[in-house]
């Protein structure tokens, strides 16, 4: 087999254990935002298993979908499979947004939407100062790019040309109360981001072949890189798949149960696919 | 309290005809009622608290009375001075509600939470703090928000009934006591109530329902004065808070007596960690055994 196929293997796979280990969070503690994680699981996979090195920075700034960091991170190691049962617990670091001072790997507290970027620019400006090449990648969604901060970050990092920000926009195309054409319509996204003077890429973001491109594009940069990664909130379940109520409900019945059938089966094809 | 607070806001539509609706991208399962109610003037204004806040305040120089709807944090602080300049400055009819405060988000974490929005919002020209105690209050706070022709913050959260309580006043006397009085804001007073019968009924229990305090009742300076004892109770930081706001008035008042004060507040997040209202309550002494404790060492 061909060292990409086991590279695609591998991190199906890994994603595959992210999700199921978040899955099982939130189905444990019968919480909401399981579409907001389903939607970033390729993307923290892709980021955590390929393209950061380790002094590279992350940020979640779309810190609801916390369940997908933390899975991530004990996919990593880096959390104990003891923090995760904690999650929605009482008397926990885990809570349902990424919290401040205790966690390794979690700089900053977020949930309250349109931080991030921001703080991507200052530890890309400071790392600047620094003289060191290290890179700090940024989750935003897409209904947060109604914050105007979101947009002041956009202008600084264009104009100081700050490349060692990476910045991905989960769009899903669903936010708070409606889809983000009904609320606040965003397209055309790509044009937007360009005439901030960012290089722009538009891909599937379940796809990791697409990220492949995307991070063997980004060393050919000249100007800061955006990734509008187009995905699907609440993907795979199947009852609130791509729907304003995957943001919000917990799982019901056997519909955790469904899920990770699902998830098996498609890893399944993956791995044929790969393999042949 | 949401659910109340939906309630009512449908009611008032066909008596105050100026009113908007704007959500910060909030209401799943709760506002959709307002929604179809309000039609055109229900208006999800994004994720985008800044510009709603400043869009508000220039709809009521139109002549609009604009509801503002969000996570508490989200419509106090993030847009804090949108509210100072657009809003407070220009002394403009802008209802803020703000659903949590306090820990009222429990396991979401420390973003969601909001221990200072009561010091926030009240020094703030012309902003008037509304603070209900339960659901029942609810209606009567909407409709004399409408009234009120000032900027207001309505601090929603939950709040389980009081039997018994008298129709939402700035002032109100819970229950009668000798041995010390109690004042606080917000449901999180109901967690007093809880406490074994023998120490309630020791204890003059009054309810503080908006800022700023123009008087305060003779009837509760006259049980300070005969106690001599002051627990005060609220779930937000001491500085800015009740505590500090009750102490500076009464100490202006000059009553004359010697006081046993005692400050019950947040204090954060003491151990960096997270979790249920209810946890945090009892973590910070406002709830349960440590809240029993501290109001028993003030009644020996
Ligand atoms: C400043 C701020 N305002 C409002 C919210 C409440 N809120 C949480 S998630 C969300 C929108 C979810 O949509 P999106 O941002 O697109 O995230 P995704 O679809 O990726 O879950 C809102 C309004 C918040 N967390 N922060």
């Amino acid at each position: 087999m061909a060292d990409d196929n086991i590279r695609y293997i591998n991190l199906c796979t890994r994603a595959l254990s992210i999700k199921k280990r978040f899955l099982l969070m939130y189905s444990r503690a019968n919480a909401g935002h399981i579409g907001s994680s389903l939607s970033a699981a390729e993307i923290l996979t892709f980021l955590f298993f390929e393209w950061m090195q380790d002094k590279d920075e992350f940020i979640l700034s779309k810190g609801h979908a916390a369940a997908v960091l933390y899975s991530t991170l004990a996919e990593k190691e880096w959390l104990s499979e003891e923090d995760i049962d904690s999650f929605y617990q009482n008397d926990t670091f885990l809570a349902a947004h990424p919290p401040a001072n205790k966690l390794p790997h979690i700089p900053f507290a977020t949930g309250s939407l349109g931080h991030g970027l921001s703080l991507a620019a200052g530890i890309g400006m400071a790392r600047r100062l620094k003289q060191s090449e290290d890179r700090v990648f940024c989750v935003t969604s897409d209904g947060e790019l109604n914050e105007g901060s979101i947009w002041e970050a956009a202008m600084f990092i264009a104009h100081h040309q700050l490349r060692r920000v990476v910045w991905i926009i989960d769009k899903n195309n669903l936010q708070g109360f409606g889809s983000t054409q009904e609320v606040m319509n965003l397209d055309p996204l790509a044009d937007k981001l360009r005439a901030f003077q960012f290089d722009c890429l538009e891909i599937d973001g379940h796809n990791f072949e697409a990220w492949r491109e995307a991070m063997d594009y980004a060393s050919t940069c000249t100007k800061p890189l955006a990734v509008i990664a187009n995905t699907i909130k609440g993907r795979d379940w199947a009852t609130y798949e791509n729907k304003l109520d995957s943001h919000y409900l917990p799982f019901k019945e056997l519909q955790y149960e469904e899920t990770l059938q699902r998830l098996e089966h498609q890893h399944r094809e993956q791995v044929a696919k790969y393999h042949n | 309290m949401r659910v109340e607070f939906a309630q009512a806001i449908i009611d008032q539509y066909n008596f105050q005809s100026q009113q908007v609706f704007l959500t910060g991208d909030l209401g799943y399962m709760a506002l959709e009622q307002v929604g179809n109610t309000f039609g055109e003037r229900f208006i999800n204004a994004g994720v985008a608290e800044q510009n709603m806040v400043s869009m508000a305040a220039a709809m009521a120089y139109e002549g609009f009375i604009p509801w503002v709807y969000s996570i508490s944090p989200f419509v106090t602080l993030r847009p804090y001075e949108q509210i100072r300049n657009d809003v407070c400055l220009h002394n403009l009819p802008v209802k803020l509600v703000g659903n949590g405060g306090g820990y009222g988000y429990g396991i979401m974490g420390a973003t969601h939470h909001n221990l200072e929005d009561i010091a926030a919002m009240r020094v703030l020209p012309h902003m008037k703090v509304y603070l209900p105690l339960t659901g029942s209050d609810i209606a009567n706070v909407v409709a004399t928000m409408l009234q009120d022709p000032a900027p207001n913050y309505l601090r929603l959260n939950q709040g389980r009934d009081i039997e018994g309580l008298s129709s939402f006043a700035p002032w109100r006397h819970v229950r009668k006591g000798e041995g010390a009085v109690v004042i606080g804001a917000g449901p999180v007073l109901a967690n007093v109530l809880d406490l074994p019968q023998d120490i309630t009924e020791q204890l003059d229990i009054w309810a503080l329902g908006t800022l700023p305090v123009t008087e305060i009742p003779e009837a509760l300076i006259g049980a300070i004065v005969r106690t001599g004892k002051v627990i005060t109770i609220e779930e937000h930081y001491a500085a800015g808070g009740l505590g500090e706001y009750l102490a500076g008035i009464l100490l202006a008042r000059n009553i004359g007596v010697p006081l046993r004060w005692k400050s019950l507040h947040a204090q954060g997040y003491p151990n960096d960690r997270y979790g249920s209202q209810q946890w945090h309550q009892e973590l910070n002494g406002l709830r349960g055994q440590l809240l029993q404790q501290q109001i028993t060492t003030i009644l020996q």
